[in-house]
């Protein structure tokens, strides 16, 4: 094969996931992530593993339970609404500490919404879909070479952390086709002593379960869970910074608004106007110190979201309201232009001027 | 490629270029024909379809058959209702761009029989070496064995359009050309040409025969 190859980011998703040594796939089609499970459909079988068209998406959470009991790599993709379906299924994950992968691919919402891509999940995945008090490791591509790489790193998370993690995708990043290398470096699933793999008679019985019969026990375990988050938190948030060093005007932007926002920082640099983006790679953990830190000289922030603003408020967690953060989106599966990002920055200016 | 058959149908695994190719074979068709229509007949993607150069093909006087619902949230396989006019429309030099793989040539199946009947066609198998799942010619021959089942008819032709979307450079043309050589050799087919690039003419003309270069389609400008 040659060095590169041309990918949909949902193909690259899949074929990263295997690379990943995931040999279980659970899944129901859904637009715009369907390449996901057809890809997974042609290959699974070829290399030993499974891939199993569920009934729903309850049901395909639940065999990802049962697999990541087990202790092996496991996943599930889907889009919004089929994202819903899953949050009880997530949250039971959660609440007995399986690592798993999950994929969104997102479209246009709320309810059935439309095909067309979208970021309006952002609420949903940082904040727990499910019920109960947890985190998922969220991870946000901007490219088809992120769509694999950031899909090994969250099979790798969720072992590290025994947690769910999931990869928020949108239907352009999973549509898109770009040059890929597949040719990266893959860790290892750690030992997982935890996993239900049969005692042989030689140990005691692995129990992997989120009920809890006495409070006290429920409220150790969520302390201790807690616990778990601040070491994510203190080592895995990860971001990208553009020209933010001098910048007045910062951007913050992640997957395809990032790219849409990356093209119209340079060309308001080409007018002179001292702007930059921050790029958040980890949705949760989100990255607030580089934000903090931009807060120091940057005048006025401008959050670029394919959705009614939802990433806005940890930008203005972020900075402790030290300046004006507006909004620059779309909705409803349409994508903001380089030219109206470029708008809003002009706008900005105008203000910082005064 | 010349003089054109009155239907072209362009068929090949999934992702390897057959709307840029399909939109550029009109363009070119127009320019010996009076009336050239192209027929989206894509049932498997849900983005980046023929319809995103709607305004193109107006301006050039290209009918676009297309399924009302393409580009809108309507996630259906829905084909057009004006299919049948490739066929029963004889004046009419079509290109047909057939959804990826068996799936999507299976839309086809229902025109083959008109198609055969009337036996004045050219049904192309677009081929991308740098696609994942047709890296030799080995299994690009099972991908156009899968076509073949799926619609009912024999490829005439191939065309290599192999690229690496916005990243690629002519010496990732040259170098698919023994991949391309390699399909024509195992699948007796001729190789009809290979598409490129329209900036990526001049420096390729002299060393890849049957060159055809091609304005792609802008579906995100900007990202």
């Amino acid at each position: 094969m040659a060095d590169k190859v041309l990918m949909k980011g949902n193909e690259a998703l899949a074929e990263a996931a295997i690379k990943a040594g995931c040999r279980h796939y659970f899944g129901y089609p859904i637009t715009p992530q369907t390449e996901v499970a057809a890809y997974m459909a042609k290959r699974m079988p070829k290399i030993g593993g499974t891939f199993l068209q569920a009934e729903s998406e309850i049901a395909a959470i639940n065999m990802v339970y049962g697999v990541a009991a087990a202790g092996k790599r496991v996943m599930t993709s889907s889009s919004s609404p089929g994202i819903s379906l899953k949050g009880e299924g997530i949250s039971y994950l959660a609440g007995s500490d399986l690592p798993a992968l999950i994929v969104n691919v997102q479209r246009g919402g709320p309810g059935l919404g439309g095909i067309q891509p979208s970021q309006s999940d952002y609420f949903q995945a940082t904040r727990g879909g499910g019920h109960g008090d947890y985190h998922m490791i969220v991870l946000a591509p901007a490219s088809v070479q992120e769509m694999a790489e950031l899909t090994v790193l969250g099979f790798e998370l969720a072992d590290t952390y025994r947690m769910p993690a999931m990869v928020l995708a949108d239907g352009t990043m999973g549509q898109m086709m770009e040059p890929v290398s597949l040719d990266f470096a893959v860790s290892p699933a750690p030992e997982k002593p935890w996993a239900t793999t049969g005692t042989k008679m030689a140990r005691e019985h692995n129990i992997v379960n989120s009920l809890f019969l006495t409070p006290e026990e429920l409220e150790q375990l969520n302390f201790t869970r807690y616990e778990r988050y601040q070491a994510i938190e203190a080592n895995e948030t990860r971001y990208e910074e553009y020209m933010t060093e001098d910048a007045d005007i910062i951007l913050a932007a992640f997957g395809i608004a990032a790219r849409v926002s990356r093209t119209a920082v340079n060309e308001a640099r080409k007018q002179g106007i001292k702007v930059g983006l921050i790029r958040p790679i980890t949705l949760w953990p989100f990255p607030y110190a580089p934000f903090a830190k931009a807060a120091e000289h940057a005048k006025a922030f401008i959050s670029v979201e394919l959705n009614m603003g939802q990433m806005i408020e940890d930008v203005r967690l972020a900075i402790s309201c030290k300046a004006p953060v507006t909004l620059c989106n779309r909705a409803g599966g349409m994508i903001p232009s380089p030219g109206q990002v470029l708008e809003a920055i002009q706008k900005a200016d105008g203000g910082v001027s005064k | 490629m010349h003089p054109y058959k009155r239907l072209t149908l362009l068929c090949g695994h999934y992702g390897s270029g057959k709307t840029n190719v399909a939109l550029n074979m009109a363009f070119e068709l127009k320019r010996q024909y009076a009336q050239v229509a192209i027929a989206d007949l894509d049932i498997v993607n849900p983005y980046f379809r023929t319809k995103d150069s709607s305004a193109a093909l107006e301006r050039e006087g290209i009918r676009l058959i297309v399924s009302p619902y393409a580009g809108s949230n309507v996630d259906i396989p829905a084909m057009p209702q004006e299919m049948y006019a490739i066929c029963d429309d004889r004046r009419l030099h079509a290109v047909v761009d057939v959804g990826g793989d068996d799936r999507g040539a299976l839309a086809l199946g229902r025109l083959v029989p008109a198609i055969s009947e009337e036996n004045d066609y050219e049904m192309l198998m677009v081929i991308n070496r740098y696609r994942p799942l047709t890296p030799d010619a080995a299994s690009t021959l099972e991908v156009m064995r899968e076509i073949e089942t799926a619609c009912g008819l024999r490829f005439t032709g191939l065309v290599n359009n192999s690229n690496l979307g916005a990243q690629t450079t002519p010496r990732d043309i040259s170098d698919s050309m023994e991949y391309a050589q390699a399909v024509a050799k195992q699948s007796g087919l001729p190789l009809m040409f290979t598409s490129v690039r329209a900036d990526f003419y001049e420096a390729l003309k002299d060393k890849i025969p049957d060159l055809f270069p091609m304005q792609l389609q802008q579906s995100l400008p900007g990202i």
